[in-house]
């Protein structure tokens, strides 16, 4: 079996080829096999620059707001009994998700390039969202994809967007989802891409898109390395951290820095959207073992039938509601680093009002999922373990659906 | 070694002083049995049909093939049902070469070795995967040479010298130029005189082997590019077939005549 290397951050410990393992590579019509070049010799060369590291550095600090709070969750702990619970609280973050490192570096990245277009994919919408700010901000026209189903489920971040001078581009095929819409994005940068800069809003799609989107999150747990220190003067011995998983962006970034600590200390925990309860769809291809497959130029497991076709997927969260998973995600699953395990549409909301009703928290329907996995093994442990829960989205855009589920 | 048959349909052409005309349409659209018919009314006028997998997340297709696919597979077409279709299509009319063309998922899910073995004996004559380029297909391109199945290379307007150099050398008897930057069925954003500039540097390194240009190319404008050695027209057809099963009409005698249109504008 493959190991993590030391001292070699995960992103970097593909083959020539671009795979970890069996994962990633780069599956993409021959047109995109230049850009997608020049976009990791560029990477590269920047990630290496001082100049360009300042910049980034200065833009996270002052205008995402870095680093954001980790916090104990006294009441819950209380209510619970057993582990500590602590969030970090990334949806302090400017715009309200860790997307916004992403779409920083991405649009960073678009002006190294003397590009004056991006476009980008959306879920839950808060990819998009992000990438119209950092799109305003930097001086780039701005064009979201989005599937037509969360289009209307998450219309508080679409607002955003518009209001950004974004342009939404409207996806009707297959299920009008996620995986519709980075689809369609795809499709629009092999026709424009000498013009355009894509975003691909997670740590999916070709290799370099993967390693762009898991280096700009790991903002997340380089700051949080830095506060468990703080608050306990070292790295205590038992630790849980607690993500959700759709494409996996968040969950990587806050677990990158942890990497080579061994899992009996810090356990990583990812937890995947089950769906309805009693639904056969999922988006979990993880915990449900489903087969490798190709899908948006990687391999990964990723929900599909026998023949190959890419099954449609269902769950209350749009921004989990994606049938594959990061290239990276399969690779711990493998070398058995992180756990997998599923929160269904329920477990969600009833975490969502449970964490409300003891803390002045907001965590949206993604992190809900991670809180629910939390809930339920926090009273089983001691309370010298620390639980940390990445709280990596805000409840604002879910405000529609959680009228109508809880009224 | 005895001469391919998509070779020997690219000599043909070449005798008659045209290029070789490819079209492409999605197995099993609308229908398994229609587009068996379909199949073979084009090639009463094509020189080589390409036929397409259809796939529910095609990244580099544009809408009307999308149309032709969702179509397809919602009319339950099955990786077994276009093997038959081809195979079918060769028990009549063994003469007219066959290009499948798809996603690579599909041939991972099917196993690489039993995906070439079905395509030896249903009598497909060549593959193109869109998503697997070069020089990641280089295994699975010699496993097709292994069966005699000819593996497709692409080349685009980005394809840089260098790398349009090792492409080249590891093709085999047809390699497909893609016109411009775009998915298939793209409006023609670049001039046919700027494509054809491009194509014919290319061919003065590929002299032996057939170069055909593809995406974008209609009825209005393939009368220009009558200097290549093959045209490829997909979404023309592809849109023929939606137009026709919308209005009702036959799209077998549609797109037969719209073959038949295009044979002769090669003239």
């Amino acid at each position: 079996m493959k190991k993590i290397k030391r001292g070699i951050s995960l992103i970097d410990q593909h083959d020539k080829n671009g795979f970890w393992g069996k994962f990633g590579g780069n599956f993409i019509p021959e047109t995109l096999k230049k850009p997608v070049e020049d976009l990791a010799i560029l990477f590269e060369k920047l990630r290496k620059d001082k100049k360009f590291i300042y910049e980034k550095d200065y833009h996270f600090k002052n205008w995402v707001g870095s680093p954001t709070s980790f916090i104990k969750l006294e009441n819950l702990t209380n209510y619970l009994g057993g582990a500590q619970i602590w969030a970090k609280v990334v949806s302090e973050a400017n715009g309200g998700a860790h997307k916004i490192y992403n779409a920083t570096v991405h649009s960073l990245i678009a002006k190294k390039a003397g590009k004056k277009y991006i476009v980008g994919d959306t879920g839950a919408g808060y990819a998009g969202k992000m990438l119209s700010m950092a799109a305003k901000k930097f001086g780039l026209k701005c064009k979201i994809f989005m599937g037509v189903k969360d289009i209307k489920r998450q219309k508080p971040n679409c607002d955003a967007m518009k209001k950004n001078g974004a342009e939404i581009v409207p996806v009707y095929t297959g299920s009008q989802t996620l995986v519709d819409a980075v689809s369609e994005c795809m499709r629009y940068w092999v026709s424009n891409c000498d013009t355009t800069h894509m975003c691909v809003g997670s740590t999916v799609g070709p290799n370099i898109f993967v390693k762009i989107c898991g280096w700009s999150t790991s903002q997340i747990s380089k700051e949080l390395l830095i506060q468990i220190k703080k608050e306990f003067g070292k790295i205590p011995k038992k630790i849980k951290l607690i993500n959700c998983v759709g494409g996996g962006s968040s969950s990587f970034g806050f677990w990158n820095e942890f990497m080579h600590y061994s899992k009996k200390q810090v356990e990583f925990i990812g937890v995947e959207a089950g769906g309805p309860k009693n639904s056969k769809r999922h988006a979990a291809p993880l915990t449900y073992g489903s087969k490798i497959g190709i899908l948006h130029g990687a391999a990964q497991y990723v929900n599909q039938d026998t023949e190959g076709q890419i099954e449609e997927t269902e769950s209350i969260s749009a921004g989990l509601d994606y049938p594959g998973v990061s290239p990276l995600h399969c690779f711990l699953k493998d070398i058995k680093r992180a756990r997998y395990t599923a929160a269904t549409d329920e477990e969600a909301l009833s975490a969502y009002q449970l964490v409300t009703k003891y803390e002045n928290l907001n965590p949206s329907l993604e992190p809900s999922h991670a809180f629910a996995e939390a809930i339920k093994i926090a009273p089983k442990l001691s309370n010298d373990t620390v639980i940390i829960v990445n709280s990596c989205g805000d409840a604002q855009k879910d405000r529609d659906i959680l009228k109508e589920r809880l009224g | 070694m005895t001469i391919s048959p998509i070779s020997l349909a690219f000599k043909k052409s070449r005798n008659e002083n045209r290029p070789a005309l490819l079209t492409y349409t999605v197995a099993g659209d609308n229908t398994k049995k229609k587009s068996l018919e379909i199949l073979n009314s084009i090639s009463n006028h094509a020189d080589i049909c390409e036929i397409g997998f259809p796939h529910n997340t095609p990244i580099a297709d544009g809408g009307q093939i999308q149309t032709a696919s969702y179509r397809a597979i919602k009319n339950g077409i099955k990786i077994k049902d276009v093997f038959q279709i081809i195979k079918k299509f060769k028990n009549n009319k063994n003469t007219k070469p066959i290009i499948l063309m798809g996603y690579f998922n599909i041939i991972y899910q099917y196993g690489q070795n039993r995906f070439l073995e079905k395509c030896k004996k249903s009598g497909v004559d060549g593959l193109i995967v869109v998503d697997l380029p070069w020089p990641d297909n280089m295994n699975f391109a010699k496993k097709c040479k292994k069966n005699s199945v000819s593996f497709v290379q692409l080349l685009s307007p980005t394809t840089s010298k260098l790398r349009m150099k090792k492409i080249i050398k590891s093709s085999h008897d047809m390699i497909y130029y893609i016109s411009m930057l775009s998915t298939t069925g793209g409006k023609l954003k670049v001039s046919p005189k700027k494509i054809l500039k491009s194509y014919h540097k290319i061919k003065k390194i590929v002299k032996n082997k057939n170069l055909v240009i593809g995406f974008g190319i209609t009825s209005k404008n393939i009368s220009f590019f009558k200097s290549a050695d093959g045209c490829v027209v997909g979404s023309e057809i592809c849109s023929k077939i939606s137009k026709s099963i919308k209005n009702k009409q036959n799209p077998v005698t549609n797109v037969g005549n719209m073959v038949k249109n295009l044979r002769e504008k090669l003239l």
